[in-house]
């Protein structure tokens, strides 16, 4: 039943988006040749929200199993409901989650996710909100201060290999990014976010006070709102990246004081930062959007989710076993839920291993559950924190997962390749011009399906557009939308975004050439010889999906982000001591000039007898010696 | 064995020395309008190129403001009831008199207090008024018939057969600006005699409910050296804020044990009945923004010891000062404004620390079980353990009794904001502020304060910058900055102007003003564009080119003026 009502819910969420994108896409009016393009985007926003909702879908499978584990509104057992009974006007509630996959090529990846959604509105007319209880306060603050709709901050270590790991449930660019919808009421746009990303940077102990307007674009399509409302115009929009940005336990430390339980109770005792740190990805995010309150959507509710993703290279840190428990990945065992949520659950997947024949896990897990997230069936064990039984007698869990063929890898079930995945790199030599080569792979045997690609290239590297080609399969493919952004110098950088349909089984390649600028000499890092990096191309798509999805969604189809490689480029770099030589040098010319001038300007002339020859003098020295008067 | 050459004739060795000297002098005079091109065009150019901007600034008036003769004038107005004048007295009110005092507190600083006395008679209307059967009533009645301004005070002279008072209460000082105070009956003689009775008293009835002079001290220590101030006033102005054109009040309710205890607090309401007036009372002194959060597994800095003379925990009064760090690195700043916050923390301890006591100096349970730091804000500690039994299930739903915790919070919050407990004199009766948490007199009170610290603060800090300017010549002023200035000298200005007239509102706007005004200009970051260009740097980018340039000239110069000695002294030689 309850799994009936958030469907209920999506959908009237999605069809409400649905409208009002409709209705702000008839109010733009577009020129006639970018209306294609403009509906497209529109499409793009579908995709979104389809994109929310497969997130959520993986949510409602996990109701739909434990039907004993009653909606947190109407439960009268657990711990946070009857207080929040008690206060009718704003309630809140705590959800925290962890899912594991063993990955195929050996290493595991742990997915952290702590939602908070607070039943209440910050911009409802004449009520300021003001008191918190779940939702942190610096967060909450922040959205009201400034009218943010929606915000979404990564801060990731590594890069997520795609070909090798499969999708990720939250992608993420390598480095720092951010991106923003404010209200539509805010009118300095540009004030706010930059007051907005001080503040953040002073939040999560990051250089985002390093975005401005040279790396900040306004994507037209790729970046659509995820959650309700009716602002689409990308006015409102910001987004940044900073590929350089390293990530490290400074940056968790205010992650984890957001949490309610902070690192105390819960699933987040179990991340302890020497081992988070000591992986080949890790990405901290957290994300703030306006979602429906309840299947009417009558109001909004504020729903905030914090997510950690970690891939742990155990192969290599285990001497070659690939046995793992939670106390070997993070030297920590699980022994309370946090008391503040409504549900806490370990997920475990377990697809590769349907009847148990390739590994055992211990515990064994309660329950099982099928789910499909991204486009893909997969079965995964549950434990339940909120479960007495779940800590057994030593009252901590510590899922240990055992491989009965140990040292054989081949076994392994082959991962499917993703359908979607893309690459880029710089080509060329010397340090005048060089081309960006973007590959992007469809690997699905018989669908071809439109990507959008988002390249942002900041202004130092000057582009020729003129040289943009997209080839597939040899032969041209031609864009269907391109919005192209061209930079000003010192002002804002290029963006790029391009509808490109991907052939079947097919690499696309984008190529643009460039020219590398010379910085003024404090315009340089002060590594400057490392090169400047230039950040993610993000490539958007609907992916069509492998398995068959149930008969209310008729479009069988996912939506994945993809992150390519950031690029680091190096640029012509000056020898910095060359002003000082220079106007060493300079100033040395002027003196010899001058001192030259000035001799000339006031020496006293006179003619002066010749002075007789080296053979009169020394004619003269010898007639000196030997008495006889002098020539 | 000279040789003298064919061609050197004398004539033509004449000529030659001649056209030497022409040539020499040819010399001396390129020499010397080189080195007058360069002082003439090139320093100056070399100065006006290299020169940091630095906008107009009104340094005189700032100049001005560096020795502050601050003058306070206030209002007091006596009304005598019937049958405390005799008739022929009454005939010669009303009467107006000014009283002055003057303290000269240090060199740059002069205070004047002007008492603007005024005597009448109370009107049929007051009359009624005080027949009132209490004084809180009469008080009431007095004030719906008339409003004194703010600032100013209101003494009534009651006869001292009068029952409003109770017994052996000589005065009684209401919600608002008017106190009543019992005179002798009906004494003959001058007029003069009975005023001058009557002074000690009403001297003391302004003190306790208009400004003093220590509080005037403690409002000025931005200003003056710390020796000068007495330890009381110095120790009431360090435990409230500075002023400060907005506050932001946080309130945090510590759950150190969720799992224990489900704590639920209505601090929406609690705010509003209990706080909200103080504050709506307290706007024309600064702007106020209150939040609340809750903090799940917040722990103290300090393990409490367990006290088995009262079988409970308790926290003694030397720890306090180690409560408070672990906390404030969970109470996270405000993101939204950089208005100094007032923490109040209410602290629930766990069930295996209950119940928690703190203990004073003399090893006695606080009542209040609550401390405060100076500055900072607030804590309270509240124990539940007596709301359930040891077979109660966990977690136990608990409500707080807001009431008393805000009792509590709304006394701290009046410390802090500088609301200071006047000490009345033996025989005061001190009316209790009632709902609004803040009479009109104790607003008036913190006006008066408010409105010197900010004077104080904002002209030192304008005069600390043009001391700056001066000191360091590679701070930029743009015009921005040069505006705020300007804006900070003419508000300082009309706030001293508007308090010699007595008009304490408008003083506080101005001086509100002022203090933004002088804070935003010196607080700027464009001050520090230029400053640490260091020297070093400089003359290394300058050497190459001036000392090759110098050098020529300046020995020149030094050769022509050895050559003029030299001919001076010849000339001399000849003479002689």
């Amino acid at each position: 039943m309850t799994a009936g009502r958030c469907t209920a819910a999506l959908l009237a969420a999605v069809l409400v988006c649905g409208l009002t994108c409709a209705s702000t896409a008839a109010a733009e009016e577009a020129i006639t040749e970018e209306y294609e393009s403009i509906s497209n985007a529109n499409e793009h926003v579908q995709a979104q929200d389809d994109y929310a909702r497969s997130q959520k879908r993986r949510e409602i499978t996990e109701h739909d199993d434990d039907q004993n584990e009653p909606p947190p509104s109407s439960s009268s057992s657990s711990s946070s409901s009857s207080s929040s009974s008690s206060s009718p006007p704003s309630k809140d509630y705590f959800k925290e989650e962890l899912v594991i996959r063993p990955l195929s090529s050996g290493d595991i990846y742990a997915s952290f996710q702590f939602q908070t959604r607070w039943d209440t509105d910050f911009f409802a007319p004449g009520k300021k909100v003001s008191h918190y209880r779940l939702f942190p306060k610096s967060l909450g603050q922040l959205m009201s201060k400034f009218s943010v709709r929606e915000m979404h901050v990564s801060f990731t270590q590594g890069y997520w290999r795609t070909m090798q790991w499969g999708q990720p449930f939250l992608p993420a660019p390598p480095g720092a990014e951010l991106w923003v919808w404010f209200q539509d009421s805010v009118a300095d746009v540009d004030g706010a976010w930059k007051e907005l990303t001080n503040v953040l940077s002073g939040i999560f102990c990051a250089s985002l006070n390093f975005i401005d307007s040279t790396n900040t674009v306004e994507p037209t399509a790729s970046f659509k709102p995820l959650g309700v409302g009716n602002v689409t115009h990308q006015r409102f929009l910001r987004y940044a990246v900073l590929p350089r940005e390293i990530v490290c336990t400074e940056n968790l430390t205010p992650w984890k004081k957001l949490l309610p339980c902070g690192s105390k109770a819960g699933l987040a005792v179990l991340m302890k930062s020497e081992k988070l740190f000591h992986s080949s990805f890790l990405s901290l995010a957290v994300h703030i959007r306006p979602v429906c309150q309840d299947w009417g959507c009558k109001g909004t509710a504020w729903e905030l989710r914090q997510t950690v993703n970690v891939v742990f290279d155990l192969h290599t840190t285990g001497q070659g076993k690939r046995e793992w428990s939670f106390f070997k990945m993070f030297s920590r065992t699980l022994t309370e839920a946090c008391p503040l949520a409504t549900s806490s659950k370990v997920y475990i997947d377990v697809t590769d291993n349907p009847q148990g024949e390739l590994f055992e896990l211990n515990p064994a897990a309660p329950s099982l559950t099928q789910a499909v997230v991204l486009g893909d069936r997969r079965t995964y064990a549950v434990y339940d924190l909120m479960a007495s039984g779940t800590f057994g007698l030593l009252r901590s869990l510590n899922v240990l997962l055992r491989w009965k063929t140990p040292g054989n890898f081949s076994t392994q079930v082959d991962m499917l390749r993703p359908l979607l995945h893309g690459e880029r790199y710089v080509a060329g030599y010397g340090l005048q011009t060089g081309e960006i080569h973007t590959l992007i792979y469809n690997n699905h045997p018989y669908r071809a399906f439109p990507v959008l690609l988002l390249d942002i290239v900041p202004w130092y590297l000057r582009l020729y557009i003129h040289t943009l080609t997209v080839t597939s399969k040899s032969r041209e493919n031609k864009p269907s939308y391109i919005h192209y952004q061209p930079s000003k110098d010192r002002l804002r950088p290029h963006l790029l975004e391009m509808l490109i349909q991907l052939p079947p089984n097919s690499v696309t390649e984008v190529t643009v050439q460039f020219e590398r600028a010379l910085l003024k000499w404090t315009e340089y890092t002060p590594d400057p010889n490392h090169g400047f990096y230039v950040g993610s191309s993000v490539i958007s798509a609907l992916v069509p999906s492998v398995v068959a999805m149930d008969t209310i969604f008729p479009e069988s189809s996912y939506f994945v982000r993809v992150y390519t490689e950031p690029l680091l480029v190096n640029l012509p770099t000056p020898d910095f001591s060359m002003p000082y030589n220079v106007i060493c040098l300079t100033c040395t010319v002027v003196a010899v000039g001058y001192g030259s001038l000035y001799n000339l300007l006031t020496r006293t002339f006179q003619v002066e007898e010749p002075s007789p020859g080296v053979v009169k003098r020394l004619a003269n020295m010898i007639r000196y010696l030997r008495g006889v008067p002098l020539l | 064995m000279v040789s003298i050459p064919s061609n050197q004739t004398p004539h033509g060795i004449r000529s030659e020395m001649a056209s030497a000297e022409v040539e020499k002098l040819r010399g001396r005079y390129a020499a010397l309008s080189i080195a007058a091109v360069v002082i003439a065009v090139g320093i100056p150019l070399w100065w006006k190129t290299t020169e940091t901007y630095r906008a107009w600034l009104p340094y005189s008036h700032i100049n001005e403001l560096g020795s502050l003769q601050l003058q306070l004038s206030m209002e007091v107005e006596v009304v005598f009831s019937r049958g405390t004048l005799t008739p022929e007295q009454q005939k010669k009110v009303p009467l107006t008199q000014t009283r002055e005092q003057q303290h000269h507190v240090d060199e740059n600083t002069g205070l004047k207090y002007r008492y603007e006395m005024k005597y009448r008679t109370a009107t049929i209307m007051e009359e009624d008024a005080l027949r009132q059967p209490t004084a809180e009533e009469a008080d009431f009645s007095l004030y719906k018939l008339s409003e004194s301004p703010c600032g100013s005070v209101v003494v009534y002279v009651i006869p001292e057969t009068s029952v409003l008072l109770p017994e052996n209460i000589k005065v009684y000082v209401g919600q608002r600006r008017t106190a009543l105070l019992r005179g002798q009956v009906g004494q003959g003689g001058e007029l003069k005699a009975v005023l001058s009775a009557l002074d000690p008293e009403i001297e003391q009835v302004v003190r306790t409910m208009s400004f003093s002079h220590e509080d005037i001290m403690a409002a000025l220590s931005d200003r003056i050296r710390m020796g000068r101030l007495s330890k009381e006033s110095l120790a009431d102005s360090m435990r409230s804020f500075k002023s400060s054109p907005g506050y932001e009040i946080t309130f945090s309710l510590l759950n150190p044990d969720p799992q224990s205890h489900n704590l639920h607090w209505d601090i929406e309401g609690a705010i509003h009945t209990y706080i909200q007036p103080l504050l709506d009372k307290l706007a024309p002194v600064a702007n106020h923004s209150v939040d609340s959060q809750i903090l799940y597994y917040a722990v103290l800095g300090v393990n409490p010891r367990f006290d088995n003379s009262v079988s409970a925990f308790t926290l003694s009064a030397d720890s306090l000062a180690h409560v408070i760090n672990p906390v404030e690195a969970r109470l996270g700043s405000n993101a939204a404004s950089s208005n100094p916050v007032l923490n109040f923390l209410l602290f629930v301890p766990d069930a295996h620390h209950s119940p928690l006591f703190i203990q004073d100096h003399s090893k006695r349970v606080v009542d209040s079980n609550a401390f405060h730091s100076p500055r900072w804000g607030g804590i309270m500690v509240y124990n539940v353990n007596d709301r359930y039994g040891q077979e109660a299930e966990f977690p136990v739903h608990i409500d707080i009794d807001m009431a008393h915790v805000m009792g509590v919070f709304l006394a701290q919050l009046r410390l802090m904001l500088g609301v200071q407990s006047a000490h009345p004199p033996p025989g005061f009766l001190l009316q209790s502020p009632g709902s609004a948490g803040l009479t009109d007199w104790e607003l008036d009170r913190l006006q008066w304060s408010r409105t010197v610290e900010n004077v104080a603060t904002a002209s030192t800090s304008i005069t600390s910058l043009a001391q700056l300017l001066d000191q360091i010549g590679n701070i930029v002023i743009n015009d921005n900055i040069a505006q705020q200035v300007y804006n900070a000298v003419t508000s300082l200005q009309a706030a001293v102007a508007e308090l010699e007239a007595g008009n304490l509102a408008f003083a506080l706007q101005y001086s509100r003003e002022a203090i933004l005004a002088s804070e935003r200009a010196f607080f700027d970051p464009s001050l520090l564009h230029l400053l640490y260009f260091p020297d070093d740097q400089k003359f290394a980018i300058y050497i190459p080119l001036f000392l090759p340039m110098c050098v020529p000239i300046l020995l020149s110069l030094l050769k022509m003026a050895g050559e003029l000695r030299q001919r001076r002294k010849e000339q001399r030689a000849k003479r002689d």
